[in-house]
């Protein structure tokens, strides 16, 4: 005996949504977004400048940013991998959520256009620049046993792990390691086979790459700049990266990010009614 | 449903030391011991099981999406998939599966991500992430306990694209995953009551919990 709850038309009804939804954001999403920023990144202002950080490798380091700051993460002194979370200062509760990011916006892919999104549907940052669109959503960091496996014989600073450098912004931030949220790793070029197995693609990231992570609330963001599990370089030698907190200045209204996506759109209506 | 296979001749339903039916749409937890083997069983077919697990003597290690993918390699879960903790532990082990695709990267739907995805006439529908926090509840924990899930039958494939959309599942009626427990963990479920998406063909159905007491039975 089925258990049928609901009717075959509601069933299709729902179906035949669904898969408009999927269209709109297979087909029309991607269109409307214009591929990878270009290389260097837009100069600043002295006063633009709020912090800049040099995050030497094996390193975290932990900010509060304002709506509309923009934290700029740029490769300028070499490759590497940096993994970022995020939380709602008004209230960490809320925080990074990497399934609905991708979930939402029918991809893993990120990039310039694409938005990040909180666990309460709401958008915590824009990207509002992007030189590659080479990151991974799904493996997360490393951590000291993954550490201990690839770098056999390694002491003192290969030790240091996303993993532990997370507990640590965390903790120094108040929270506990129970909040820590999946990490999106940025400048990590990690593809999914056929087969669902992981593919690492140095050829998407070069020097110089940077992306602009735009704020859309007030929040707390930590960084760990440690090689990425997938990264084949037997040497750990993790480049510093710059990490520049830009002073906030309202978007257009024809914001790409806010307009170029019905999902994001309605997240910007959530954060809108959020912030009333 | 009457239908079952057993993965072990020794494993019987009249050998289970426990046998839960959990109705369409709602939110289930036991524990389960080191060397117990559960079975999750899609008895109607097509239904995702959200799923999470903790350590049953401290809830602060709990699964990890991101380790478990990083240490198969892989994004999606079958048979020899070990379950890891956000501590890097294997808290069970995947030791059958009848379906063959599961996932871990969608996470669990929400009212709130139902307003992003589908319209803010969504807001108010069931969901699993309200399920999770009424069940971790239970058990002195709440919404910042709530973590990135597997989704047990839901087929979420993910393309060299990056694209990445939930599809029909495969899971047909009677349909099960099993699992060894490693540790003593918190199993807790929501029986996805999601009717936007394909996961469980707009029509959430039971599903069944049974656990064995070791491989021996
Ligand atoms: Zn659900």
């Amino acid at each position: 005996m089925m258990h049928i709850r609901r009717s075959p038309e509601e069933i299709a009804a729902n179906r035949a949504r669904y898969e408009e939804h999927q269209k709109k954001g297979l087909d029309f999403a991607p269109k409307a977004l214009p591929g990878k920023s270009g290389k260097p990144a837009p100069a600043l202002a002295a006063e633009q400048i709020v912090h800049q950080e040099k995050l030497p490798g094996g390193w975290y380091w932990w900010t509060r940013v304002k709506a509309n700051e923009v934290l700029r993460i740029a490769l300028d002194e070499g490759f590497s991998t940096v993994s970022v979370v995020a939380w709602n200062a008004a209230d960490p509760s809320e925080r990074m959520n990497l399934p609905d990011t991708v979930k939402v916006q029918w991809t893993t892919g990120l990039g310039k256009g694409r938005v990040i999104f909180s666990d309460m549907g709401k958008v915590m940052f824009s990207i509002s620049e992007d030189s590659c669109g080479a990151h991974d959503v799904l493996m997360g960091g490393s951590t000291a046993s993954s550490n201990a496996r690839k770098y056999a014989g390694a002491n003192g600073p290969a030790l240091r792990n996303t993993r532990d450098n997370l507990v640590l912004v965390a903790t120094k931030a108040g929270l506990d390691k129970r909040d820590i949220p999946a990490a999106l790793a940025l400048f990590a070029p990690v593809r999914v086979d056929a087969e669902g197995k992981f593919q690492w693609k140095p050829e998407l990231v070069s020097d110089g790459d940077y992306v602009d992570l735009r704020a859309e609330m007030d929040m707390i963001v930590g960084f760990s700049n440690c090689p990425h599990p997938l990264d084949p370089n037997p040497v750990y030698a993790p480049n510093p990266v710059i990490i520049t907190r830009i002073a906030a200045a309202e978007p257009a209204v024809d914001d790409l990010c806010r307009t170029a996506t019905a999902e994001a759109v309605r997240g910007f209506e959530n954060n809108a009614f959020a912030a009333q | 449903m009457t239908s079952f296979i057993q993965t072990s001749p020794a494993r019987t339903l009249s050998n289970a030391v426990r046998d839960h039916h959990i109705a369409a749409e709602a939110p289930f937890s036991t524990v389960i011991k080191k060397g117990q083997v559960v079975r999750i069983e899609d008895s109607y077919g097509q239904q995702a099981v959200d799923t999470l697990f903790y350590n049953a003597d401290d809830f602060s290690e709990r699964y990890s999406s991101q380790d478990t993918m990083r240490e198969q390699g892989a994004a999606y879960i079958s048979t020899g998939t070990k379950v890891i903790s956000n501590e890097g532990r294997v808290m069970l082990t995947v030791t059958a599966d009848s379906c063959g695709r599961h996932d871990t990267s969608a996470g669990a739907c929400s009212c709130e991500s139902n307003t992003v995805r589908f319209g803010h006439y969504t807001k108010y529908l069931h969901a699993c992430r309200d399920n999770f926090v009424i069940e971790v509840s239970k058990h002195g924990m709440s919404k910042r306990d709530v973590v990135p899930n597997i989704n047990f039958f839901m087929n979420v494939p993910i393309e060299p694209s990056g694209e990445m959309t939930i599809v029909d599942g495969i899971s047909a009626p009677g349909d099960y995953v099993e699992l060894t427990a490693e540790m003593d963990v918190l199993l807790v479920i929501s029986n996805c009551p999601q009717i936007n998406n394909p996961c469980n063909g707009f029509d959430p159905t039971p599903i069944r919990v049974l656990v064995w007491d070791g491989e021996a039975a």
